[in-house]
Order: structure tokens, then sequence, then C-alpha cells
């Protein structure tokens, strides 16, 4: 029988010559692989699988004023590579979490990323005021994706206008050196809009992104399978539409920072995001079926990054953005056949010459 | 404390309309207590399905030639469950376990009855040699469909003072639900403590006859799980705390087993209005 391996806590196998340090508004990260919100709760359970302050950051599930019971069962559908989900933001209220789940992350040494929920701009400034002087905070990530109840429940993610007005109000609120990130839904006709709205407003940087509005009908029963009728689509399944919305926002906003998630598995995905232009990433809906995965991810990237010829993991944010490189061996013709061999890495041609 | 563990199956076979599966899984046997459950990785790393599939602990063996081994049994609802059956001994097989609150047992030797639906009777089996290890007395219910959805018999008869059986179809023991016998049945021993595992419509059964009669009952309770380990919020029910207040508690970190008068059996898949923070509290927002 062959060896069995057992993983109670990941090794951590760093890659010695690698910074994998990243800057994320004024704030710099020992490494650029978080959890994402609403897939990690407040750290606790994970921290069975692997040491949580081995991560760049810990993004809690998104909490609100009051304590929330969410949505009625099933809250869930597993979907082709991804899951649908209607958990309607269930959570204790920022009071308990900033007593119990805050404290036992500060005390963890862990670096909180705090998401926070509102019905009305005037929540959002109330949340973010109850987490000034909070040890542990790093950085304060706003949930825009939910619905607006002064405006017929519009969600805030989907109007440039109620996105920055909730952005505006959470920079004032917010204490000085904590960056505030938007997170963005996909769900818009432009979304490089969206974020130029935020950012205009005082976001220090930009979640990207949260999941996209779906549905499944259960033909047994012949009803829409979830007790919420439409959810939240995550996973592998919607992580072109991920990139695909980093790159264009990369794009608009060259020098912003940007969190990428949706649908990272492995470290190689991670790259994707961050080749696309994301400075950070989030590992989602992969960590119910993988506790571990997170450190595994970091793990995978410090190793794809180190392959590709990289010293800095910063050097690596954007690069698809960049004009292709192109590689003039030492020796351009080396079988003397005639034919000029131009294969990967590491010189770049000055293509003005 | 749960550990994942990259498993290889060891043994498979078939139970009735039930597949038994043996995991060779270091390191989870010292852990496990009765009750506890294991969460399976299907179709591979690279699986277009990435939830983890949830089965209560049916044995575990933590020394032997093969080192510790983790059994469990399930039968083909979907894919998930059609690719575990396919699975052939050495397979590879990614585990997280155990999980969940297990049973708690009697601190005096009590009269026990046990009461399984289909193959919730799994996780009965091993709770049943962990109370006459403590000298109580046990008598075990078992009900299914019909007799090949039966599962432990055998075993049960071994260990236990009395067993009966019921079948929807009567193919085995007597025609019926085991509610129908339960009563009589409690009455007779005077049993001071119930343990259940089945269908949610078993277990509100089981948990109203016991009520009836005050007798403390615990049921592992099977809803949807996403994580297993408590992140997703999914699996929730609602349940009645000691300040006599209902929360939407998870039944993978706060379950699967609960004190059966506590779990709001009728409110099962629906958000009542008085449960803490409800979203169809009167008055509250409807967002």
């Amino acid at each position: 029988m062959s060896e069995l391996t057992l993983r109670p806590a990941h090794q951590a196998t760093s890659v010695p010559t690698l910074d994998m340090s990243t800057r994320l508004g004024s704030v710099t990260f020992p490494n650029p692989v978080f959890t994402a919100s609403g897939c990690a709760a407040a750290g606790q359970e994970l921290d069975q699988f692997f040491d949580i302050s081995e991560l760049g950051g810990i993004v809690t599930k998104s909490i609100m004023l009051a304590p929330r019971s969410g949505r009625a069962t099933p809250r869930m559908a597993e979907t082709p590579s991804g899951m649908l989900n209607s958990i309607g933001l269930q959570g204790p209220g920022i009071d308990a979490f900033l007593d119990k789940d805050l404290a036992w992350l500060a005390s963890r040494g862990a670096r909180a990323v705090v998401s926070i929920a509102g019905g009305s701009v005037e929540d959002y400034a109330k949340l973010t005021a109850k987490l000034r002087g909070r040890p542990g905070l790093a950085m304060i990530e706003v949930n825009i994706s939910c619905p607006n109840v002064e405006d017929r429940g519009q969600v805030f993610a989907c109007d440039p206008t109620a996105s920055a007005a909730v952005i505006s109000a959470v920079k004032r609120a917010a204490p000085t050196g904590v960056p505030v990130f938007a997170k963005l839904s996909p769900d818009v006709t432009d979304i490089a809009s969206i974020a130029r709205a935020c950012v205009d407003a005082g976001a220090d940087g930009l979640s990207v992104i949260n999941t996209l509005l779906g549905m499944v009908i259960d033909t047994d029963t012949m009803r829409p399978a979830l007790g919420g009728v439409t959810g939240g689509l995550s996973g592998p399944a919607i992580r072109p539409v991920a990139v695909r919305c980093v790159w264009q926002i990369r794009q608009a906003l060259p020098d912003i920072s940007i969190l990428g998630m949706g649908g990272i598995r492995t470290g190689l995905d991670a790259l994707e995001f961050v080749l696309a232009g994301a400075n950070a990433v989030s590992v989602g809906t992969t960590v119910f079926g993988d506790p571990t995965a997170p450190v595994r991810v970091l793990d995978e990237l410090a190793r794809a990054l180190a392959s590709r010829g990289f010293e800095r993991f910063e050097d690596a944010i954007g690069l698809a953005h960049q004009p292709p490189v192109l590689y003039v061996p030492e020796d351009p013709d080396p079988v003397g056949d005639g034919h000029e061999v131009v294969s990967h890495p590491p010189v770049a041609l000055d293509t003005d010459s | 404390m749960p550990v994942q563990v990259q498993g290889e199956v060891l043994s498979m076979r078939k139970v009735g309309a039930y597949i038994a599966m043996t995991v060779v899984a270091p390191g989870m046997a010292e852990l496990t207590r009765p009750g506890h459950f294991v969460a399976v990785q299907v179709g591979g790393p690279e699986s277009s399905m990435l939830l983890r599939r949830a089965f209560a602990i049916y044995e575990v063996k933590s020394r032997g030639v093969y080192g510790g081994t983790v059994e469990f049994i399930f039968s083909v609802h979907g894919k998930g469950t059609a690719w575990l059956a396919a699975r052939r001994a050495q397979d590879k097989l990614d585990l997280v376990g155990p999980l969940g609150q297990p049973f708690k047992l009697p601190t005096h030797p009590a009269t026990a009855t046990l009461v399984g639906g289909g193959y919730g009777s799994a996780p009965l089996l091993s709770l049943a040699a962990s109370l006459r290890e403590r000298g109580c007395r046990v008598d075990f219910v078992l009900g299914a469909a019909s007799a090949d959805r039966l599962f432990g018999q055998l075993d049960a008869k071994r260990i236990a003072t009395s067993i009966e059986v019921t079948t929807d179809d009567g193919s085995m023991g007597r025609r019926g639900r085991v509610s129908d016998v339960l009563p009589q049945l409690l009455d007779r021993t005077g049993s001071e403590v119930v343990y259940a595992c089945g269908p949610m419509a078993m277990l509100k059964a089981v948990s109203e006859i016991c009520g009836e009669r005050q007798i403390p009952c615990q049921v592992a309770v099977e809803e949807a799980m996403a994580c297993g380990i408590g992140v997703c919020m999914t699996c929730v029910l609602p349940v009645i705390g000691d300040d006599g207040q209902t929360r939407m508690l998870r039944s993978c970190v706060e379950g699967p087993v609960f004190l059966g008068d506590r779990v709001r059996w009728d409110d099962v898949g629906t958000l009542p209005p008085d449960v803490v923070g409800s979203l169809n509290a009167v008055g509250g927002s409807h967002r």
C-alpha cells in the first residue's frame, strides 16, 4: 500500500528568494492571498486546519448593525463548477462581532478585513464608526451588493451614484490608515464606471467580484431550488467573468488597488487575476470543499511566480496588459539551421527600434 | 478538532440498498465519537462538484494492519454519490472529519432506546456499544421503507436487549412506522433516554412521542450542507436555545445532534418571525 499523507496543518514551504508582500491602499500585507467574505466566517473554523495568520488577511463575513437570521432554507444548490447561495447575510450584528470575532482575530495576530453591509447610507456610516480604534482591523471591505431600502430595494452596487454615496460616507467615518475597498457586483453594464464612481468617492481600492445573480429550478418539485428563489453564483464557473472585470478595471484605473476574487481554486488561477491586474486575491467558494485551500493557493502561487523568474510578487501585477515580451536567446540560432529560436522570457525587446 | 486526510479506499461492500465504504484515514479514528460525521470530496481534484458530501460515521478502527480506518454508509442519490459508488480499493479519497457534535452519553447506567430510520441507524450502532460499555440497557427500533433499506439489524440484535423492526411495505418486521411501535416500547422498558437518527419526519415524530412522556431525546438531523465545517451557513434550522430564543443554528457545528424538544420541526425550511434577527419579523425589514 502506498504511503498516506496526513495534513492536519499545512506545512508552509516558502520560496526563499521571493518577496510575496503586496500593498493594498496604504497598507502592506505580507502576502497576497486572503479569504473571501462569506466563505470563511470570521476565521475560527478555518484556524482548525491551518494557521490563519499565515494568510495576507481574513476577510470576514459581511456584518450588519443588528443580529440577522438570514433566509429560509434551502440556501444552497450545487451547480456545474459552482454553487448558488441565498444565505441572506445571517450574522450576530456588529456589537457581538466586535467583541467576539474581531477581538479573537486580533488575538490570533490575523489581519482582519472587515466586510460591512447595510440597507442605507447611514447604516454603513454607523458600522464604520464602530470599527474605529479596534485592534486587528487592517482594512474595510464595503459590501455594496445590498438592496437600498431608501431606493425601492435597488442594489447599491448597480448604481454609480448610490455606490459613491456609501463609499464617501464610509470614508468620512473610517479610521485613518485603514483602506476602504468597495466590493463590486458583476451584474452591471459597465463595471469600470461603477469602479470609477467609487474611487472618485474616496475608495482606496476595489474588491472584484461579488457573486452573479442566478437561479436553479428543481425539476422534481418544479419550483425554485432556493428558499430565497434567486441566489449568488460563485466558484470556478464565474472565474472568466471575474478575470474580465479585473482586467477592465485595471485598464480604466491603472493605479487603483484591486483585490480579485471569483472561483480561485489553484495558484495558477490566482496568477491569472494578478496578471489581469489584481494586487491580491481572495479564495472563496473553494474553501467549502477544501478548507486548506487558501494556504495551498499561496504556496502554489509562490511556486508559479518563482518558476517564471519573478523575485517580487508585485512585478507580476497587471503584466498581461503589457505588450508581449519576446526573448532573444544568447545564441539566436543554436541549431545552426537558419531558424532563429524565439522561446519564452527573460529579455524584453525594445519595440520602438 | 477535525483533520483533513488524503485517505485511501480499503474496501466497499453492498448492504441491501446501501454501500458501506471503509477508508484508511490515519488520525481520524482516535478523535471520533458516536454521532460524528465525515465530509468526503467527490469527483477528484478537477471535479466540477465543489462541495463535499457528508455522511454519519458508522465505525472507526484506530489500529490494525492498515492503520486507522473510517467506515460510512451511503446510497446513490446523485452524481456525487454515483462517483463515490464507482470507487475501488486503493483509490484516493479526501476526507475531513470527525465533524459536528456527537451524542451525549448518560452519566449513570440508564435505559436507552435507539431509533434508526433507513441508514440513519449507522451512527447508532457505535453509540449502542458505548452505552453498553457504561452499563446501559439498549433497545432498538429500526425502520425503513422496505427490507433492503434497513441497515444494521444484525449488529443491533447482537448488542441490544431487544429490537423491533418496522417497514412501510411489511417486507420485514411489522408493517408501519417506527412511531407506531415506539410508544409501547418506551412504556414497557421504562426508557430514560432516547437517541434517534433518520429522516426529518421520523425525528419529528420521535421527538413528539418523547416530549409527551418527558423523556430526553437526542436526534441527529440530516440537512443539506455545503462545507460541513461551519463557514457557509447553509445547513441551518430553527432551534430554541437555553435562553428561550430561537436561532438559525448550523447543523454541521452546533449539530448534527440536537435535543429533540429544541428543534422547531414544523418551522424547518421556513423563517419564523420570532427567530432572532428574523427577516420576517413583524415590522422588520424584508430585504
